[in-house]
């Protein structure tokens, strides 16, 4: 058929001459940008050990932050779960006990917390929904994993460890 | 006076036919929509309630058809009835809405800002007074009075820091149980919901003190942390009860039954006052006959959740090729 827009190039095929079907000037063209990689400057890292400088609004995986007395913020209010596109979180709330003021800094906590890893698009709605400032995502990179229950991050996970502002008492968990 | 004399209001403009007698709040609510005032204390099925928060103030710009000098002041519009050629300003009068500002600000001066961990949260009317007409900051700048939650019978729980006083549960107690249990004590400053020597209510209907509650100072024991409202799904149901009308709002989480309620109204008040066998006992989906889901107005948070279903098709549940090949799926998983 005739074409309408004439921009097809038709491909003229030259007979190869005599230096191009010994194929070595080719071969040592090649070659030699090759040898010439060696020498530039790598552009990779090697990531896990060595990391490149992160942006100060990146948003990795989430954490659940205590207080200065080191209990947990959350009170398990469900405005990240609420606010949450992808609905990943899921949560079911308790309430605190006597002899549990140290631990919850509310009178209601998140007993389950969950964070389905696969779900969560780091959109950050959740840290922006939250009235506590329990939540961040300030953590590194979420790692790959081979199961997908492996991906549904619990408390264990997602509180962050206690940190002894006082030096004096031992952390503990 | 002949019976079928129709006094002329105007509110906001709009104008409307009322019976003498009626309230401007009344009136204002048979127009609908925009205009209607706020009320956190008045409650058209508690007689004599009403008058005391003061958010439902409105404008009379012209008293009647006779005297048409407008009241020297703002006035409470469940109070007011109305007279005949009145009109009154509420969302069109500057001054209105600069007194509701002020009447919100100091509802919240002693209201502590637990919405978070609150159970009323999401359906509560001060909430959404304060989202409408609230400063971002408190200007209060002294201690908030708190108390200690008491247990009023094993399923209400009073939580007399959120309280704002409003009444409406003691007309309550006063209105529908025979003997009156709790009422205010104290007075001004100090005035607290209490039960007389912290005595149990253990009257049929004493649950309808939830209901009633604006804030959450009264709440369901039965339901209390169990979920959030917006996560629950709202269903119509009925059943043959022998104490009360058995219309009642159910509140579902998954499959079961977190919390039965009565149903309410555009204004927050419920149709019915529901017994307490219904309230508290029947939290099994065979106790009811299902209606249909529950209209919920698309500016509540509660419409965030979809609930068009009641039931969710569990493909996977009935489908038996489907949960064998997930069975596979999962066991070569484990295997890895």
């Amino acid at each position: 058929m005739e074409p309408l827009s004439n921009r097809k190039k038709v491909l003229e095929q030259k007979p190869m001459n005599f230096w191009e079907r010994i194929y070595l000037p080719a071969i040592f063209k090649g070659l030699s940008i090759t040898i010439k990689h060696f020498f530039k400057r790598i552009p990779t890292v090697r990531y896990p050990e060595v990391l490149r400088p992160y942006s100060k609004n990146f948003r990795g995986q989430h954490s659940l932050k205590r207080d200065e007395e080191g209990r947990e913020r959350c009170t398990a209010c469900g405005l990240c779960a609420l606010s949450c596109p992808a609905e990943a979180i899921t949560m079911i709330s308790a309430e605190r006990e006597k002899g549990e003021e140290h631990l919850y800094r509310e009178e209601k906590y998140a007993a389950v917390y969950e964070i389905n890893m696969l779900r969560c698009i780091f959109c950050g709605l959740c840290e922006e929904a939250c009235p506590k400032e329990a939540i961040y995502l300030d953590g590194p990179h979420v790692t790959a994993d081979y199961l997908r229950k492996d991906f549904i991050y619990g408390k264990d996970k997602l509180v962050e460890p206690r940190f002894d502002y006082k030096k004096e008492q031992e952390p503990t968990a | 006076m002949a019976e079928d004399v129709k006094f002329k209001v105007s509110i906001d403009g709009i104008p409307v036919e009322v019976a003498p007698g009626t309230t401007i709040l009344n009136a204002a609510r048979q127009i609908g929509g925009d205009i209607v005032p706020p009320a956190m204390c008045y409650y058209s099925k508690l007689e004599g309630s009403g008058g005391k928060c003061r958010t439902c103030l409105v404008k009379v710009s012209k008293g009647s058809e006779k005297d048409p000098r407008p009241m020297p002041k703002l006035v409470a519009s469940c109070r007011t009835t109305v007279m005949d050629g009145m009109e009154v300003q509420n969302i069109t009068s500057p001054e209105v809405l600069e007194a509701r500002k002020g009447v919100v600000e100091m509802l919240l001066i002693n209201h502590p800002l637990d919405c978070p961990i609150c159970d009323q949260a999401g359906e509560c009317h001060l909430q959404d007074l304060g989202y409408e007409h609230g400063l971002a900051e408190t200007r209060y700048e002294f201690e908030r009075r708190t108390f200690d939650k008491i247990d009023i019978g094993d399923k209400v729980q009073l939580h007399m820091t959120r309280c704002i006083l409003c009444y409406r549960c003691v007309f309550v107690a006063d209105q529908l149980t025979p003997q009156r249990m709790h009422g205010i004590l104290g007075r001004g400053d100090a005035a607290e919901i209490s039960t007389y020597i912290a005595k149990a209510i253990d009257n049929d209907f004493s649950g309808n003190v939830i209901d009633v509650c604006p804030v959450g100072a009264l709440t369901d024991k039965t339901f209390r942390f169990k979920n959030r409202v917006w996560f629950t799904k709202p269903v119509e149901a009925h059943r043959d009860c022998p104490s009360c009308s058995g219309k009642v709002t159910l509140w579902y989480k998954g499959e079961e039954v977190l919390r039965v309620t009565a149903r309410k109204d555009e204004y927050g008040e419920v149709e019915d006052f529901i017994c307490n066998t219904c309230r508290f006992e029947k939290k099994a989906i065979s106790d009811w006959v299902i209606e249909g889901p529950r209209k919920v107005k698309h500016t509540s948070v509660i419409s965030s959740n979809h609930y068009e279903q009641l039931n969710p098709p569990a493909v996977v549940r009935k489908n038996l090729a489907l949960q064998a090949a997930n069975k596979e799926e999962f066991d070569r998983a484990e295997k890895l």
